[in-house]
């Protein structure tokens, strides 16, 4: 078991460019089902060895397929994500940076009692070790085994579980949510699958600054969540009402600071590291025996 | 992105919200004739640059006649404005905005913004207007109403009804306030605007309402399908090393420490910073390269990091994902050679191919200082910084 995906993903890739192919190759190395991609208009065509649609509904009655990559860039980003909703695939994980707002508050809106799970956009994806890869995440640094990781952005995702291999902890699924004011997965709902996933163990959690989705996640983890969490929070020094790269990273109107989410998380019961470079110590101090 | 108060002023009035008359100015001698041609006995001179505050830091003054508007543009033009967000380095006022005084009765508040926690978009009023709406929310919260709209059915009469009898407004002014609340959604949607607020919005002795001072951002990933917003984008009032970062695509925002940083990633770029702070330093920087960065953009970031002063060293950070840590240290290598670095380097190069990107630093004859871990990366910059390598 894990979350989001297994060896039973059956993967499309909505946005078949460089990037789309790059990426689909990787994941087709690392043992995931790529079974098709929607490239409207050059259906019944294949490239790089992948089947091509000209609409996700049909890709999926072609192939069976139950979820698809988004790499669709920003100005039809949101339309392919409710083509994937229409299609009532299981999830869409969606990869492109800069949707605008408002598309993105429309499409979560209409997400609201459908079928399909989204992930991101803005996020690196989601990786379960030895089993699928759907995204971008550099699969190699990962190793199977029970801890979930959820964080708001990539690269530091791809430090946690650096740091959590290095000391021989293995994980179940490593899951970017995305770095965006309004995303599909919060971490509550990551929190939730973790927590009903048999072979999960512990959960790392890596939040930013902007946003209260901490904060949210904390109130979850105290009254709801039975299994470890150990956390960091990036930007603990940044400064109020500057953007710090990611659209949702903010701090405005004195909300959104690192130090209140620390404490709260704290509140919760969460072992926080303060030092981004102990995140896996901190989980190993907490979680004794989870190194193999 | 921001926009200043004329041209925000200018969008309300496309949108069917009424606000005041008024006519910009670069000099006192347009500011008496703006003055002269509004024809009102009291008008407003009002500095334009983006920052609130502007009143209490003497950039807002009443001129009681075009002469005397003359007179106190003369005052504002040219001065550095200082406020509590402007920083202590203050803004300079290019521009002032004349405007007819009006007899105010009430000042109210309201505005359209994204409401993360429930990811629908929600408008806010208060009777509290022309006061700083986080100060209200913060000491007076029953007095701040707000009604969450759903992004796919839009902003409904009884929503505004509801909020303009709450602020105590008689029928006929809240016919008015649903005319203005419509044309104010209508505009954050439209527009792709991230925040549209009116504080105060002013209810005149006459009962008319009218926007006096405004705010608009917008949504910087939405300027592509608006043309004209873009167009509104003032340069000078961005510190000049963030808008080069701009328009190289680098997420850039200064900070006050001596470590330089470039990182791949904002999420390991900001623990990248508290990485530095943890090891008893200050960061003179955040730095995302992005995704995409290549040998050209590692050499632009360092030349970026390097017109800082303060620096005195710099910290490489990479997590190769899509990013390969061999095309970095092409990068560094180059940029460290042409541009002459002279600062300690500290470099860690972690993921996609970081072997290879180890073997061409190690390679390269310069001074590198090799980091392998993030904690190493932070304890090396900072004892190069200390002077201790």
């Amino acid at each position: 078991m894990a979350i989001l995906c297994d060896s039973n993903t059956r993967l499309l890739v909505q946005g078949f460019g460089k990037m789309g192919q790059f990426h689909a190759k990787l994941s087709i190395e690392y043992g995931t089902a790529v079974v098709g991609a929607v490239a409207p208009g050059k259906g019944g065509t294949s490239a790089a060895g992948v089947p091509l649609f000209d609409t996700v509904r049909e890709a999926k009655q072609a192939t069976g397929a139950n979820a698809s990559v988004i790499f669709v860039p920003p100005p039809g980003a949101a339309d392919a994500i409710l083509e994937a909703v229409d299609a009532e695939l299981d999830l869409a994980v969606c990869i492109t940076e800069g949707i605008p707002v408002v598309d993105m508050a429309r499409a979560k809106a209409a997400l609201r009692g459908s079928k399909t799970r989204l992930l991101g956009p803005n996020c690196p994806g989601v990786v379960t070790p030895g089993q699928c890869r759907i995204g971008i995440m550099p699969a190699q640094i990962t190793r199977p085994g029970s801890v979930g990781v959820v964080s708001r952005s990539g690269t530091l995702t791809y430090e946690a579980v650096d740091q959590l291999s290095r000391l021989g902890i293995g994980q179940s699924s490593c899951v970017g949510i995305g770095g965006d004011p309004v995303i599909g997965t919060t971490f509550v709902d990551a929190l939730a699958l973790f927590e009903a996933d048999p072979l999960t163990r512990a959960v790392v959690m890596i939040g930013e600054i902007g946003g209260s989705a901490e904060e949210t996640a904390a109130e979850f983890i105290r009254s709801k969540m039975s299994k470890p969490v150990v956390a960091f929070i990036a930007g603990q020094n940044a400064p109020a009402g500057k953007r710090m790269g990611h659209a949702g990273a903010i701090i405005a109107g004195g909300k959104g600071r690192a130090s209140d989410k620390i404490a709260a998380l704290e509140k919760a019961g969460v072992a926080v590291s303060i030092s981004p470079a102990e995140m896996g110590e901190t989980l190993a101090r907490r979680v004794p025996g989870l190194a193999a | 992105m921001n926009v200043h108060e004329y041209q925000a002023k200018a969008l309300l009035r496309e949108f069917g919200v009424a606000v005041p008359e008024g006519r910009l100015a670069t000099t006192p001698e347009e500011a008496e004739t703006a003055a002269r041609s509004l024809g009102v006995p009291v008008v407003v001179v009002k500095a334009q640059v983006h920052a609130g505050g502007r009143g209490k830091g003497g950039g807002i003054k009443v001129a009681k006649s075009p002469a005397e508007a003359r007179k106190v543009a003369g005052e504002i033009l040219g001065m550095t404005l200082r406020t509590h967000q402007t920083g202590p380095e203050g803004k300079l006022v290019r521009r002032v905005y004349v405007e007819a005084g009006s007899e105010i009765a009430r000042e109210l508040y309201v505005a359209v913004l994204l409401d993360r926690a429930v990811e629908k978009f929600a408008v806010i009023a208060s009777t509290e207007g022309g006061m700083d709406i986080e100060e209200v929310a913060q000491k007076t919260p029953e007095k701040i109403q707000t009604v969450h709209v759903d992004p796919n059915v839009g902003l409904r009469p009884f929503q505004a009804r509801q909020l303009g009898f709450g602020l105590g407004l008689g029928a006929a002014q809240v016919a008015k306030f649903e005319t203005l609340l419509a044309g104010l959604y209508r505009l954050y949607v439209e527009k792709d605007a991230t925040l549209a607020e009116i504080n105060p919005l002013v209810v005149t002795k006459s009962g008319d309402l009218f926007a006096l001072d405004c705010k608009l951002n917008f949504d910087d990933n939405a300027l592509y399908r608006h043309a004209d917003v873009q167009s509104l984008h003032d340069p000078d009032e961005e510190e000049a090393r963030e808008r080069e970062a701009k328009a190289l695509d680098l997420a850039y925002v200064g900070l006050d420490g001596d470590i330089g940083c470039m990182v791949n990633g904002a999420g390991l770029a900001m623990a990248t910073l508290d990485m530095i702070q943890v090891c008893g330093g200050s960061p003179a920087n955040f730095l995302d390269a992005g995704g995409g960065a290549d040998k050209e953009k590692v050499k632009e970031a360092f030349k970026l990091i390097l017109r800082d002063p303060k620096v005195k060293a710099i910290l490489v950070n990479i997590f190769g994902g899509i990013v390969r840590c061999d095309l970095i240290a092409d990068g560094v290598v180059a940029a460290a050679g042409e541009l002459g670095v002279k600062v300690p380097l500290v470099v860690r190069l972690q993921g996609t191919n970081a072997a290879e990107g180890r073997a061409i630093l190690a390679k390269s004859g310069l001074d590198i200082t090799a980091a392998e871990t993030l904690r190493e990366a932070g304890q090396k910059a900072v004892a190069a910084v200390k002077g201790r390598i």
